[in-house]
């Protein structure tokens, strides 16, 4: 059994360009597999002779075939990850950190709030949520880009739409050409589908679209301790060692990247943002 | 008149404002309705209405030096459109271009000023209104300008 900092061989098996600078990999074991994973974990991807970074895991658990792993590229590990051919072999060490807690949301109404790149690490939790419904849980997604190319899983939200989520993507700007909402995505948070006092919302983006999604959704009337927002930092062992990944009292690589908004995220995100 | 009077009343920026107020509006308004495509508003044209849409859903849209328009924000149903009728020079802004079929109430601005100007209760009731609609639409411009999802323009 190797130790917690050897990665384990893996190899892309296929590879999709998402956007002009993000990537989707499907990642296959050369030898044993890592353990399973939860929506929301991470894991630690090495391209080997270059460096490490934390990947967000972007397929369903329990899925059958490869893990998907959705890389945006903005630096030299990820450009490197995101540049993997077919056939690459790279590493991976995980999964770590705390998931969205799906087994609580039986029943549940649910407000998925991505912003950007953020639909990676809930696609896991959106498909999961969209191919399993629960008697009396509605499921809605609201999504927000700067631009209609920078769309990330256009296809498989028109599908999960097709499927009974309520779905409402936004950007900022865009040409004529395109015919959905234009405005920042609190715009398409003014009301809810669903009483919001029972509902639990999981947001992923950016801090500051995160912050203000959350204020939306508490003017909303969901509990900002049903609020669940996804922090990152610089995650480096994975293991809650090394201190990298502090943010207040969390060691995010353990104690996140999924932590409730209420009360303490809050606060850090907004101590960060003054 | 009736039906128009519930129009008005259910859209939300008169919602809950007494039936005096909202009769004054009654008086100034008509129903209309715009094919997908249709320039409801045209950038630099004279502005003198106020729409209240009902249903559909209309872009605001600014030309670019190239001529290619480029779309900065959507207006849905039971939302205001136009409110350039309300200060000089009574000029619209923005293309406004319907996206579905539109329905909406038309509120003719020359109309509504008199009447405030009349009645400043009136007045005073409607201006508190528009500014609640002013001030989301200046605070999500203002949002919008903080790089929200990571990515600059020029990426």
């Amino acid at each position: 059994m190797p130790g917690p900092f050897v990665p384990s061989p893996y190899r892309v098996v296929d590879r999709r360009t998402e956007t002009s600078d993000v990537t989707t990999l499907w990642l296959e074991p050369v030898d044993q597999p890592i353990a399973p994973f939860r929506a929301g974990q991470f894991n630690m991807l090495t391209a080997f002779g270059i460096g490490e970074v934390a990947i967000s895991i972007s397929s369903a658990p329990g899925a059958p075939g490869a893990i998907e792993h959705t890389v945006r590229d903005v630096g030299a590990v990820s450009h490197a990850l995101a540049s993997s051919e077919v056939g690459t072999v790279v590493g991976v060490r995980g999964p770590f950190g705390t998931d969205w807690g799906l087994e609580s949301l039986e029943g549940v109404d649910v407000m998925v709030v991505v912003g950007g790149i953020g639909l990676a690490p809930l696609r896991g939790a959106m498909r999961y949520l969209a191919e399993n419904p629960s008697p009396g849980r509605k499921v809605a997604l609201r999504v927000g880009a700067r631009l209609p190319d920078q769309i990330v899983f256009p296809e498989e939200m028109e599908r999960w739409g097709q499927m009974g989520v309520d779905v409402e993507v936004t950007v900022d700007v865009a040409d004529t050409g395109w015919t959905g909402n234009v405005g920042v995505v609190t715009q398409i948070l003014k009301e809810l589908p669903f009483d919001g006092a029972g509902a639990v919302a999981l947001v992923c983006g950016p801090e500051i679209m995160m912050r203000f999604s959350a204020r939306s959704l508490i003017d909303l009337g969901v509990k900002p301790e049903n609020i669940r927002v996804s922090l990152e930092r610089n995650m480096q062992c994975g293991i809650a060692l090394c201190g990298h990944c502090q943010l207040g009292p969390y060691l995010l690589c353990r104690d996140g990247p999924v932590v409730p908004y209420a009360p303490l995220a809050a606060e850090l995100i907004t101590e960060i943002e003054r | 008149m009736e039906e128009m009077r519930d129009l008005i009343a259910n859209n939300s920026l008169f919602a809950g404002l007494p039936d005096s107020t909202v009769e004054l509006a009654v008086g100034c308004a008509q129903n209309v309705a715009f094919e997908p495509g249709a320039r409801i508003l045209v950038e630099g044209e004279p502005a003198d209405t106020l729409y209240l849409l009902r249903r559909g859903r209309v872009s605001l849209q600014v030309q670019r030096p190239s001529g290619k328009p480029l779309v900065i924000e959507t207006i849905g149903p039971n939302s205001v459109l136009g409110w350039s009728w309300l200060v000089p020079p009574y000029r619209w802004q923005f293309d406004g271009v319907a996206i579905d079929p539109v329905g909406a109430v038309a509120i003719d601005g020359t109309c509504l000023r008199a009447k405030a100007d009349a009645d400043p209760v009136f007045g005073y009731a409607l201006l508190q209104r528009i500014s609640g609609v002013l001030l989301s639409r200046l605070q999500a411009t203002r949002v919008r300008l903080l790089d929200l999802y990571g990515h600059s323009l020029d990426d």
